[in-house]
């Protein structure tokens, strides 16, 4: 393992950045450990929660919004539960996520590729219709297999529609993504 | 008046940021000032020398001092000034550090603030009048609340000092929580055998009067002469006729009353007398759960006394002690893990308290010093301890450290190997904090002797599984989660303010800090004294504290009280108020609001007059504002001086 | 019992995958006199996908939803997916902040106040009608069946938001299912994880989470999970035979959502309340509720 020399491998505002986009108070967290402990999906993750929190501190930029485990966080809010120093660590990882998109360093592409297939299909339709948007999943990924033992299934009970439920006034939700980007 | 002023660089506290030659300068224009100089440390001897070298030389009688905040110097420049005859009260203090220089950066800024704030001074001081002192009693007997092993420690003291002790606990016996206590760190040395003989102590020494089952309910008075009200509740036996037998215990019917002293492991009778060491041993109803109280029934216990002892009949009485001095040792209470919902919330009998496990170690325990779930009665074998349960947790508001907790935990996993020697204990902590004289090498000696796996990271939840508690925590070190599987959940919890110790604090008039522990005199050089004369602190009241800290505490408080009574009489503080006869109008305003009790009605040629009591006075200053007339002025605090201080301020 | 207006906000997924989910709320709610008026053109509130993707956008999404229910007159808005409620009501909150609030109207283009009541229709049922009450209308008491409550991990929590029932124990559920006459067994994992919608990338780790909730609800001799999140109840029940294969078990574990059973209780028809949408047939487990000793036959 290589020797870090500390003031190196700091990106100074990276912290910064992340505390003012969550509105969290990063340096209040002593390490006790308590989001790895809870975490239910800590043992899919490459990075836990805790160190994750101390590479933050420590202005660790890039390992932090290449980990795997950023796209891995279900949003469960155990960890923003259960935090002794009250830091909403599940609203840091969305930040994470954020950042990792915009720096283009998404290390789990069909999480990705799946939030925007929903995305496309909501920007489309005002809802999200899910056939179409398994669909686009598959497109992206070339994942033909997800789920295919299930389709039968769910279309057999009535509850996958064929015809996306289009609302009224699509062009509205359209110019919410429209006017979002323009601002972003 | 010839006025001096001393402007102190107090190093570069004050010089750093403020022009103190500029501010020596300026003072100089200031009306009746005769003299002025900045100077190194105002409060060093040789600034002393300075001040008292300037009084005679200019022959100054009046003199300002502007440094630091007047709590820190303002007695000892009193004293400079009366050395060299000048009267204490010809004397201001404009505080150019803790206001000026350590707030602000501008050095510009500061020094035009630190010039307003002499010239204030100088414009007080000019209206200043020499005050004089009068001598008051010291009733030499002392009052200690709570009979803990800081309170044991400081009514030993003082009574072996030739005091009159009067001990108030608001429990059925003294002893407090180290009374509960199996063992104690780092000697594991049995908590009664060294506690029980100072019990025993208290309840023989000639000097020392015992209230148990009582609280303070007002006090009144001051320094050296405190009147305090202890209500003495209903214990339903004549203590004089108790002999402590116990036979009453045993045919009690009623078995389901609290059992506090054994932190509610099971429960006890309703007559109960707590521990067999207990001092007063003497027998107690519980109210609530006893049958004649509640139904009218029974009197299996009367019937039974060999000494006629019971009086169902029996109720609170009020009890009136005049003291010099009081001590406060109320102690702690233990935070309540029930608001931990991932720990169970107290739904899962296994997870237990540090203080209940206590409690099952102790022979005299209600599991008779064996190690029992309390679920089933087995003998637990996987034991896991959390460690800051309500400590260093914001989320509960409990983010200070409590202190002892990493101790007796260290104490716990040994005990439980002595216990069970095929168990495994592990340990989930945070950061091991063991400070003290061969503390770290006692849980060293937990981990390497007695095979205490520690693993660093707090403990997300507990979940039951098939009879078991599945652990669920973090090995931060390894950087993973970790699970144990274990039969009994010991939680650490921590310490927090004792209940009631709020309104106890206001009786007593000091302060307490925003978790409920009362506030030292100063965080370092005042650790046993309050804001209030006479009033002092010992024992965890203050801040969790373990066994040694408490006693040694317990016995500073006991010499800062033996020090007070070393004098026959005390000065009085001139700063009390003063009634103009011939403004006062009778009204009695003042005598109303006074919070004291300090002002008397009386005659003055027919007419109704305030008087004020200068002992009891306090120079709160309530009646200044009160009196429609003006005609009630508080000494060294006078409407006209602070009128000047204003019109100094804002002269436009 | 009075009636009360709200603003009923379905969410997507009541529209497909859960439908069986929507038909019953609006069931359960009309026969307990919660009046449920739809908003009109909702859109999706962007689920997980828009707040992992950015906080203005998931805002924007949500509060278009906001500023239609502001112009009902209503008591308030409801939702039966724990999501969608995370997300409207984190959007309310954040947007008490004036910045943002401005940000995301200048988005929407629509005054949006945010300012009604966001509850889950499960916390507006309990609050319309004590358990008690509900008691008093079952017809059909679910007695013989065994359940375990199912609450997922959002519906309560974080707690500052959702502000409703207990973050780690929370017991709405168990009193009303205890109330409608089934047998509430003390379970563990009523807010743990199931894995979420990471099942259509890494079925893995929902076969694990979600197998683990099943594992727990078997071993305590459950008849039935009771959920009320579609994703933790398309997880458990739908992929039950994923899980199975991956894990090597054998679970028949019906899921239902608390409205369905408590429809059937309150004396609506099995195929009113689309019992036959589950992909776990819960013929058997119905049974028991005519008849308990049923259970003793089976075995």
């Amino acid at each position: 393992m290589p020797t870090k020399t500390v003031p190196d491998r700091n990106d100074g505002n990276f912290l910064q950045e992340v505390q003012q986009a969550s509105e969290q108070n990063l340096t209040r967290c002593y390490q006790c450990g308590n989001c790895t402990a809870g975490c239910p999906l800590s043992f899919a993750y490459d990075i836990p929660v805790n160190k994750l929190m101390r590479m933050l501190q420590a202005g660790e930029k890039h390992a932090v919004l290449s980990s795997r485990a950023i796209w891995l966080c279900a949003s469960c809010e155990t960890c923003t539960t259960r935090c002794p120093n009250e830091i909403d660590v599940a609203r840091i990882m969305d930040v994470l996520r954020h950042m990792a998109r915009r720096e283009g360093l998404v290390a789990e592409a069909p999480v990705r590729h799946l939030w925007d297939a929903f995305l496309t299909s909501v920007e489309k339709h005002g809802r999200v219709f899910e056939v179409g948007m398994m669909a686009n999943f598959v497109k992206r990924t070339g994942r033909f297999w997800t789920d295919a033992d299930l389709a039968p299934v769910a279309l057999g009970k009535g509850k996958l529609g064929l015809r996306p439920h289009c609302i009224e006034h699509q062009d509205e939700v359209q110019r919410i993504f429209a006017r979002f980007r323009e601002q972003a | 008046m010839n006025i001096g002023v001393f402007v102190c660089h107090c190093g570069s506290n004050i010089a750093g940021t403020v022009d103190t030659e500029q501010v020596a300068q300026a003072a100089r224009s200031f009306p009746e000032v005769a003299f002025a100089t900045d100077t190194m440390y105002a409060c060093s001897e040789p600034g002393q020398a300075g001040i008292i070298d300037a009084i005679r030389e200019y022959g100054l009688d009046g003199v300002v001092v502007a440094s630091c905040t007047p709590r820190m110097h303002e007695a000892t420049f009193r004293k400079t000034i009366g050395r060299a005859g000048l009267n204490t009260y010809l004397f201001e203090m404009a505080n150019i550090r803790e206001h000026v220089s350590w707030i602000g950066k501008d050095k510009e800024a500061n020094t035009n603030k630190a010039i307003d704030l002499v010239q204030i001074a100088v414009e007080k001081l000019r209206r200043n009048t020499a005050l004089f002192s009068s001598e008051f009693e010291i009733n030499k007997r002392v009052m200690v609340i709570g009979g803990g092993v800081a309170g044991i420690q400081a009514a030993l003291d003082c009574a072996d000092g030739g005091l009159e002790v009067v001990l108030v606990e608001r429990e059925s016996t003294i002893g407090g929580k180290m009374a509960k206590l199996d063992k104690t760190f780092p000697t594991v040395d049995c908590s009664s055998c060294i506690l029980g003989p100072r019990m025993v102590d208290i309840a023989q020494h000639p000097n020392i009067t015992l209230h148990a089952m009582a609280e303070v309910e007002s006090v009144d008075g001051f320094v050296g002469n405190f009147d305090v009200k202890v209500r003495k509740k209903a214990t339903y036996v004549d203590w004089e006729a108790c002999t402590g037998c116990g036979q009453c215990m045993e045919k009690c019917p009623s078995r389901k009353a609290e059992d506090r002293f054994n932190e509610h492991v099971g429960t006890t009778t309703a007559i109960n007398i707590p521990f067999p060491q207990a001092i007063p041993k003497k027998a107690v109803i519980d109210p609530g759960a006893c049958i004649m109280l509640t139904k009218g029934k029974c009197g299996a216990c009367a019937k039974l006394c060999p000494t006629q002892a019971i009086r169902f009949e029996q109720e609170d009485t009020v009890v009136q002690e005049q003291v010099g001095a009081i001590i406060a040792a109320t102690g702690y209470d233990l935070f309540d893990f029930t608001l931990y919902g991932e720990y169970g919330g107290g739904r899962y009998p296994d997870v237990v308290t540090s203080m209940q496990y206590e409690r099952m170690l102790s022979a005299s325990g209600p599991t008779g010093g064996h190690l029992v779930r309390p679920s089933d009665g087995k003998e637990p074998k996987d034991i896991v301890f959390i460690q800051c349960v309500g400590s260093r947790d914001h989320s509960v508001n409990r983010p200070y450290c409590s202190g002892f907790c990493c101790m007796y935990t260290a104490k716990q996993t040994i005990l439980t190997k002595d216990h069970i020697p095929d168990s495994q204990s592990y340990v989930f902590y945070m950061d091991i904090r063991s400070p003290g004289k061969l503390y770290d090498e006692f849980t060293r000696r937990a981990m390497e002797e007695y095979g205490a796996k520690y693993i660093r990271g707090r403990v997300s939840t507990i979940q039951p599984r098939n009879g078991r508690y599945v652990v669920k925590g973090a090995d931060t070190l390894m950087g993973s989660p970790v699970e144990i599987e274990a039969d009994l959940v010991v939680l650490a919890v921590g310490a927090e303010a004792s209940r009631g110790a709020g309104a106890l604090a206001e009786k007593l008039r000091i302060s307490y800090d925003g978790y409920g522990f009362f506030m030292e005199g100063h965080p370092k050089l005042k650790p046993v004294e309050t804001n209030t004369a006479g009033v002092y602190l010992a024992g965890s009241c203050q801040g969790p504290k373990d066994i040694p800290s408490s006693v040694a505490q317990g016995s500073a408080a006991a010499s800062k009280v033996q020090a007070l009574f070393s004098r026959d009489k005390l000065a009085s503080d001139p700063q009390v108020s003063s009634v103009a006869l011939q403004r006062c109008v009778g009204c009695a305003k003042c005598a109303s609001t006074c919070p004291f009790g300090a002002i008397e009605m009386t005659e003055f040629r027919g007419m109704p007059k305030a008087s004020v009591v200068e002992t009891v006075c306090q120079g709160c200053g309530v009646c200044a504002v009160t009196c429609p007339q003006g005609a009630i002025q508080l000494q060294h605090f006078t409407d006209n001086q602070i009128l000047a201080e204003v019109n100094a301020l804002c002269p436009y | 019992m009075s009636v009360t207006q709200y603003a009923y906000y379905p969410g997507c997924s009541g529209m497909g995958s859960s439908i069986e989910y929507d038909i019953s709320t609006r069931a359960l709610c009309k026969s307990l006199g919660v009046e449920l008026l739809d908003i009109p053109d909702w859109n999706c509130c962007g689920s997980t996908p828009a707040h992992a993707s950015d906080h203005l956008l998931s805002a924007s999404l949500v509060a278009r939803n906001l500023a239609i229910a502001e112009s009902m007159d209503v008591a308030g808005i409801i939702t039966p997916c724990p999501s969608c409620l995370k997300n409207l009501k984190t959007t309310s909150l954040r947007m008490q902040r004036k910045a943002f609030h401005d940000k995301v109207e200048s988005i929407v283009e629509r005054p949006v106040r945010a300012d009604l009541p966001i509850k889950s229709v499960l916390q507006t049922v309990l609050e319309h009608c004590e358990p008690e009450a509900i008691a008093s209308h079952v017809s059909r008491p679910l007695k013989g069946l065994k359940v375990v409550p199912y609450y997922g991990c959002i519906m309560n929590r974080p707690p500052d938001v959702m502000t409703f029932d207990d973050p780690e124990n929370p017991t709405s559920l168990d009193r009303l299912m205890t109330a409608l006459g089934a047998e509430v067994l003390p379970f563990p994992h009523k807010v743990d994880c199931c894995g979420a919608s990471l099942g259509l990338v890494r079925r893995d780790l929902v076969t694990t989470l979600s197998g683990r909730i099943l594992d727990t609800a078997a071993a305590l001799g459950a008849h039935a999970i009771v959920a009320a999140c579609p994703m933790c109840q398309m997880n458990l029940d739908m992929r039950q035979s994923q899980i199975n294969r991956a894990n090597h078990t054998r679970h028949h574990m019906p899921v239902f959502y608390y409205t369905q059973l408590a429809g059937l209780a309150l004396g609506q028809s099995e195929s009113c309340l689309c019992m036959d949408k589950l992909c776990v047939n819960p013929a058997d487990t119905l049974r028991l509720v005519d008849c308990p000793a049923a259970e003793e036959r089976t075995r």
